[in-house]
């Protein structure tokens, strides 16, 4: 489980303030907010905007352009699944089926009891040990059926 | 005094079970009241046999693999601290055939030292190189570089030396280094592996690319999917300060150098060095039309250098040991090594650095051991999702940068995918179109909607629809993507699709079955 904080204003503001002066500020800042609260609230686009002297817009653009952000809290676990070629020649597909089935959820979706997200990445760096998965930051390799029960049932605890 | 063990913190070793193997050692030796001492190194690369243990003896190395905490008291029981027989012996580590027959240069220390000991990097060659090079002229350096005959390890292949050139040529009140460590391509993981084993390697080269072309500030742009890496560099960048390699005055020569090391946010595109370049300045990765060149006008406007991971790290042994050493390996315009990354359904998957001219069924089989399935092996994707689909007939070609091209294919980053004969190839020509959609940044009209025409065009082919006109519809459109797409993603992206096409029609021609629907479909959409 990762420990994520209820939004804060206060503390969203000292994370921009910390990096505002870094060249190509951006990331840097939305990756701080996102480790903190697990997506980018609202709230925080026009303390960014006014921080880096860009509107808002530009700061939401930046926000949709990249898979990773999410608008949204997660759930308490995030579980992603390698849908790349490397993992396709492992059948991640008839996992992927599996997960979605006993989640409950498809890609980009968090169960109704807020425990789990369940995302697609492209590629884990993780090729020879298809097919592979990552459970809250950590990497998982050649995830078998039984494996594969064992993270579901860490991510729904 | 202890005996050392390694137990590798690579992120793939990690993945199967790497941490726990570790934390059994140590609990049983101190069950047993004996003195270990336990070093997480880097992988050797022999993936599949991880985790990879091994024991320091008097002169060898010896390994035991794949080890799981079960197995640890056994391992004790068996004597393996003083080189006694388990069932997992693998002998010493540098006779295992995957590794004896490597050419290990850029990987050299990787799995040998302990990746944030800056002793045991200097103790292996480290630092040599950027000594070498304070003592020569840029001129020479750069000289040096190209004379090598290396050439970009990204994919594009583009010659390092020349690259610098421009960039030491261009005058500027600022200059930039950054590393591509955005290693998006399926099937490749070298980079990662060369930053969590020998992280040091890659502080090095751009140091000394920093010094050839005067450049004060270098970036590693990393994709945010490798936390690992991204821990490991980090720290070693801290060590390097600490230590003056990095700073005011690298290693004590007047020039300035640091670098920072900052995450991607899962975009494909920001592997392409425009993209990147936007994407480090903060902004949406949406690629720049060339000219001008970044080694003109690049991060923030200023001549920048900007290089791979791998051919960054295989700067330092070029100048340690001469151009001639590196560009005695390899052959015909491909010089040195290239680390090939066995991938997918192969039974001894992993990275195996060798001089350019292996074929590519030598690779797979004479060192891969052929599919893990143990069915037949039916295709092959070489150089990542925008890399041709090859079939059993074309396994003969030497893995070099020409040969693959004369096949219409291309060597890339080194990854080689393999697939048996569960394989659909319309499905994978139709998962190609659809990362292209999901993937490209929406600049120019032929990725970004080319892409999504194309995943129609062989819905409706493998539906059975109009073939011969919808066929002649997905070879214009193919072609005018190649033509007219802005960047690689949409110019690169048809190969795979006609590869599949041509090498493959059979799978094209088939009843639509629901494996043709991939849910895929929505995900496009998100």
């Amino acid at each position: 489980m990762i420990g994520f904080v209820s939004w804060d204003a206060t503390l969203a503001a000292d994370l921009i303030r910390a990096r505002r002066q870094l060249p190509g500020a951006t990331l840097p800042i939305l990756h701080a907010l996102q480790d903190t609260f697990g997506y980018v609230d609202d709230q925080a686009i026009p303390l960014i905007a006014d921080a880096l002297n860009i509107s808002r817009a530009e700061v939401v653009g930046v926000i949709h352009f990249y898979h990773d952000f999410r608008q949204q809290p997660p759930g308490r676990h995030i579980l992603r699944l390698c849908r790349a070629e490397a993992c396709q020649s492992m059948d991640c597909d008839s996992l992927a089926g599996h997960v979605r089935e006993r989640l409950g959820v498809d890609f980009g979706e968090t169960t109704a009891d807020g425990a789990v997200t369940l995302e697609a990445v492209y590629c884990l760096g993780n090729c020879a040990l298809s097919p592979a998965a990552m459970l809250d930051g950590r990497l998982i390799g050649r995830v078998d059926p039984a494996r594969a029960e064992q993270l579901l049932a860490e991510a729904q605890a | 005094m202890s005996v050392r063990v390694y137990v590798p913190l690579d992120a793939a070793a990690r993945s199967v079970g790497a941490d726990e193997v570790a934390a059994a050692i140590a609990g049983e030796a101190i069950a047993r009241e004996i003195d270990i001492e336990i070093v997480r190194n880097g992988t050797r690369g022999m993936v599949w046999l991880e985790p990879l243990v091994e024991v320091a003896t008097s002169g060898s190395r010896l390994a035991y693999g794949p080890v799981s905490p079960a197995d640890v008291p056994s391992l004790f029981d068996s004597g393996f601290l003083t080189g006694g027989s388990h069932q997992l012996s693998l002998g010493p580590t540098s006779g295992i055939p995957f590794f004896a027959r490597q050419d290990r240069v850029t990987f050299a220390r990787c799995g040998l030292i302990d990746p944030l000991s800056l002793d045991e990097y200097r103790a292996n060659g480290g630092l040599a190189g950027l000594t070498r090079a304070l003592a020569m002229t840029r001129e020479a350096i750069v000289q040096e570089v190209t004379d090598s005959g290396l050439r970009g390890r990204g994919g594009a292949g583009f010659p390092t030396g020349i690259k610098w050139k421009t960039v030491l040529d261009e005058p500027a009140d600022q200059k930039y280094i950054v590393c591509n460590a955005d290693e998006g391509d399926s099937g490749t993981f070298a980079d990662r592996m060369l930053m969590e084993g020998d992280p040091f390697v890659l502080i090095e080269g751009m140091a000394i690319a920093a010094v050839a072309v005067g450049a004060t500030m270098g970036y590693v742009y990393l994709r945010s999917e490798y936390p690992d890496a991204f821990n490991i560099l980090q720290r070693a960048v801290a060590i390097s300060r600490d230590a003056g390699i990095l700073g005011p005055s690298a290693l004590g020569s007047g020039h300035p150098f640091d670098i920072d090391v900052r995450l991607g946010a899962g975009a494909y595109i920001c592997g392409e060095e425009t993209s990147l370049l936007e994407s480090l300045e903060g902004k949406r990765g949406v690629i720049r039309a060339k000219p001008p060149l970044p080694a003109i006008s690049g991060l923030f406007g200023k001549p920048t250098v900007v290089n791979n991971v791998l051919s960054l790290a295989s700067v330092p042994a070029i100048l340690e040991k001469g151009a001639g050493y590196y560009a005695a390996f390899g052959t015909g315009r491909s010089r040195g090594t290239m680390p090939l990354q066995l991938a997918g359904n192969i039974k001894h998957g992993g990275l195996f650095e060798t001089a350019f001219g292996m074929t590519i069924r030598e690779a797979i089989f004479a060192v891969g051991g052929g599919t893990a399935s143990g069915r037949p092996l039916r295709a092959i994707q070489i150089g990542g999702p925008l890399g041709a689909y090859f079939p059993d007939h074309l396994l003969d070609t030497p893995l070099d940068y020409e040969a693959m091209a004369a096949q219409k294919g291309m060597l890339g980053h080194g990854g080689i995918v393999v697939f048996d004969d569960s394989v659909d190839l319309a499905r994978q020509a139709r998962f190609a179109m659809d990362f292209c959609a999901i993937e490209s940044c929406g600049k120019c009209t032929p990725c970004r909607i080319g892409s999504t025409r194309g995943v129609e065009v062989i819905d409706r082919i493998v539906a059975g629809e109009d073939r011969a006109l919808n066929l002649e519809l997905l070879d214009d459109l193919c072609e005018v993507m190649v033509d007219a797409s802005l960047c690689q993603l949409g110019g690169l992206t048809p190969f795979p699709v006609l590869s599949a096409l041509r090498h493959f029609p059979e799978d094209f021609d088939r009843p639509a079955t629901a494996s043709h629907q991939p849910a895929l479909a929505k995900e496009g959409s998100q």
